[in-house]
């Protein structure tokens, strides 16, 4: 399936959607997102009326409740100009599954249509979609981050070097390697506790590239997976944690403030 | 076969507890996953990826045509000798072998490696008649000595370490003792040779039929195809309908991709490309061809929305890519296909109410789309299956009712933030272990804290406060 073709956001008002799992339980996370797009200069509101993307409904078989779902965010953010998330997942969700999900429904076709074709995951939009590369952040110390790649930005929406790109070029930052950086972390949404044998034993496999790395922190770019590997590694007492990359460049922001 | 594949949690659960099987799966996938990348890529990604790209439209070409191009395929077999036979199912499929058997008095036959027998569950049939038949793949030899069927499209013995052959090798063979891998082979390469030697009928599979010449084409590497295919008088074929395409222009391109995507090989060590019994004058061959086309639930599919799987031509890569099989390993699957392909044939060709946990064993990353050598879209069928799972009743009332909650909970900010508070407040209770579902999540991971306000309380007093109003 191709993707929606879309249009430049350059000089649009940005409009988050924050996705339910940062809304509840990664606030901050949703307010570094904030705090990056408006040191870029943009202006973003938040649609006080969105609540999930639809996903968890949509994987798990249930066209119906995810299409009820998917017509609040419809409902949401139908005014919107841009939409960034957070989240390589839910940006996948909206830009692959609504404008099919909605192909029947004429009163929603057109919107799901422009939706799709408007909604960028954070990294993506700043990269690709406005063209930036250096967003002139520092770190206050140095630091070694690695990267998991979380498998819908990377699969369904090619993303993997834009969150790269933005993290090394922050002052302090280091990159290096993850052995199978690409290869899932087991989480898979409700997969996670329909099948919680199997994604423990994807999980265990993460963690052990994980310990070995010389990164103390990895960076991923959905709190999904995130909560997954965090899950494990504070199970296993592990002093290694796993970020989402907005946190990384909101840092950089604090750092280039103290530097100066 | 019998299927269990509605045991797929229980099976997976033993699977991830054997330690052995997890050593061998996690090193052999690893493996053949890593040359597949590096053969695959050998002249630029671009080059690879259109190779793929121009295999996936000559299947997709094949499977359009495909009622016209079975019957151009058994024109021109027919007109090259061989003997052509429809099966609509496994059972009339394994009454033709055994019609075949009885016809030319067979006592034992040397069989190649062939997964659409293992459907059929042909060897059983034939030793049921009396008929001693022997696998000659070496990973099919090892498992019919240990009694279990394959746990992998072309490794079939990917479950077992090194260590655990050679024991079945020193109790079913008396092989002397030796931890020497090329021994072991030289070993077996002996009890083979008597089979081929002895047998009057050789069984194979068969990785295409080009439709243009009647030609049945296999790739091998250990040679045993091409003996079972020359050196008993009779060969029988049996060959899934799908495995049809037009022309030899487009077996230049699959046969390129195939060895590729499975073994990392830019061409196997054999290619095989029959097109008829010997013929007067010839040193060697069959004196009958038997061609078998199997449909055994394959005209089923082509109905249907998953048409496309059709396209699989059998490589293994997406089970090497695929991290719940490098989890589980193939027999977690409980029938012939394991992995992503796995999940989704099973259900299409023994029925969705007889494996119906498996369109839910993913995570959907889209590895196996990622590596599918003829581009088969996997996650989505994955995800169509799981949309039939509803459909047609297959859920349990609890999770139906969950989702109801759900869908209403999320079509209403209010109700959304009222859910969420909800939430933590049960969070909170719950302590270190989440109870119902959730408790799956903790029995190995921590489950975090809700945050004492979400994102969207936070925005509106960040709002209020850069108005100048009390929050």
């Amino acid at each position: 399936m191709t993707l929606p073709a879309r249009q430049s956001p350059q000089g649009r008002r940005v409009s988050f959607f924050v996705t339910c799992i940062m809304d509840m339980i990664y606030p901050d996370t949703g307010m570094a997102v904030v705090d990056v797009l408006e040191h870029l200069g943009l202006t973003v509101d938040f649609p006080a009326a969105q609540t999930c993307c639809g996903q968890p409904g949509f994987n798990a078989g249930y066209r119906g409740e995810a299409k009820q779902v998917a017509r609040q965010f419809l409902r949401a953010f139908q005014d919107a100009e841009v939409i960034v998330t957070a989240s390589g997942s839910c940006a996948a969700m909206v830009r692959h599954e609504y404008p099919a999900l909605f192909a029947d429904d004429p009163q929603w076709a057109a919107v799901a249509r422009r939706i799709a074709a408007s909604t960028w995951e954070l990294t993506e939009f700043i990269v690709e979609g406005l063209g930036m590369t250096d967003l002139n952040l520092r770190l206050p110390q140095r630091q070694t981050f690695a990267f998991h790649d979380a498998c819908h930005g990377l699969r369904l929406l090619g993303l993997g070097g834009a969150a790269r790109t933005l993290v090394e070029n922050i002052d302090n930052a280091v990159v290096v390697d993850l052995p199978e950086c690409d290869v899932c972390c087991g989480f898979g949404g409700l997969f996670s506790v329909k099948m919680p044998e199997v994604s423990s034993a994807m999980l265990a496999k993460k963690l052990q590239f994980i310990e070995a790395s010389a990164a103390e922190t990895i960076i991923t770019g959905d709190v999904s997976c995130l909560t997954q590997m965090n899950g494990g590694l504070a199970r296993q007492q592990s002093k290694k944690r796993v970020c989402h990359v907005a946190e990384v460049l909101a840092q950089g922001l604090k750092g280039q403030q103290d530097g100066r | 076969m019998d299927v269990k594949s509605n045991q797929f949690i229980a099976l997976s659960s033993i699977a991830i507890g054997n330690a052995e099987m997890q050593k061998a799966v996690t090193k052999g996938t690893h493996n053949a996953y890593v040359k597949r990348q590096a053969a695959m890529f050998v002249d630029g990604h671009e080059h690879g990826e259109a190779l793929r790209q121009q295999a996936a439209e000559a299947k997709r070409r094949a499977l359009r045509h495909l009622p016209d191009l079975l019957e151009q395929a058994e024109a021109q077999m027919q007109a090259n000798g061989i003997h052509v036979l429809w099966a609509a199912d496994s059972a009339e499929a394994n009454r033709q072998v055994l019609d075949i058997v009885r016809r030319h008095s067979v006592k034992k036959v040397a069989k190649s490696k062939s997964m659409v027998t293992e459907e059929t569950g042909l060897n059983h049939a034939l030793e049921a008649a009396g008929i001693d038949v022997v696998e000659t793949d070496l990973g099919e030899y090892i498992i019919q000595l240990n009694h279990e069927p394959p746990s992998h499209i072309i490794a079939p013995v990917i479950h077992r370490t090194k260590e655990e052959i050679r024991d079945i090798f020193i109790e079913k063979l008396n092989m002397p003792p030796t931890d020497d891998a090329a021994t072991m082979v030289a070993f077996a390469r002996q009890k083979l040779r008597d089979v081929f030697l002895t047998a009057e009928m050789g069984i194979s599979g068969g990785n295409f039929i080009i439709a243009e010449t009647g030609t049945l084409c296999m790739v091998t590497n250990e040679g045993n195809g091409r003996l079972c295919t020359t050196l008993p008088p009779v060969h029988v074929a049996l060959v899934g309908i799908e495995k049809v395409i037009e022309n030899v222009a487009d077996y230049a391109t699959l046969t390129q991709v195939l060895p590729r995507s499975g073994t990392g090989q830019n061409m196997t060590v054999y290619t095989n490309m029959i097109h008829g019994p010997r013929r007067p004058g010839d040193d060697d061959g069959p004196e009958h061809v038997y061609v078998i086309l199997v449909d055994n639930g394959r005209s089923r599919i082509y109905a249907t929305q998953y048409a496309e799987v059709l396209s699989c031509i059998r490589c293994g890569a997406c089970q090497n890519a695929c991290p719940v099989y490098r989890s589980t390993g193939g027999h977690a699957y409980g029938w012939v296909y394991g992995g992503p392909i796995g999940a989704v044939l099973t259900p299409l060709l023994v029925g969705l109410d007889k494996a119906t946990p498996l369109p839910n064993a993913s995570s959907l990353c889209g590895s196996c789309k990622q590596v599918c050598p003829v581009d088969i879209d996997l996650p989505r069928m994955l995800l169509e299956l799981r949309h039939d799972i509803v459909q047609q009743g297959y859920t349990e009332r609890t999770w139906n009712a969950g989702m109801k909650a759900w869908a209403l909970g999320s079509s209403s900010p209010r109700l959304f933030e009222a859910g969420g508070a909800l939430a933590r407040i049960g969070r909170n209770l719950a302590g270190e272990q989440l109870p119902g579902i959730l408790g799956n999540w903790t029995k190995s991971r921590d489950f975090p804290s809700f945050a004492a306000k979400p994102f969207r309380q936070l925005w509106r007093e960040r709002q209020a406060r850069r108005n100048g109003k009390p929050s």
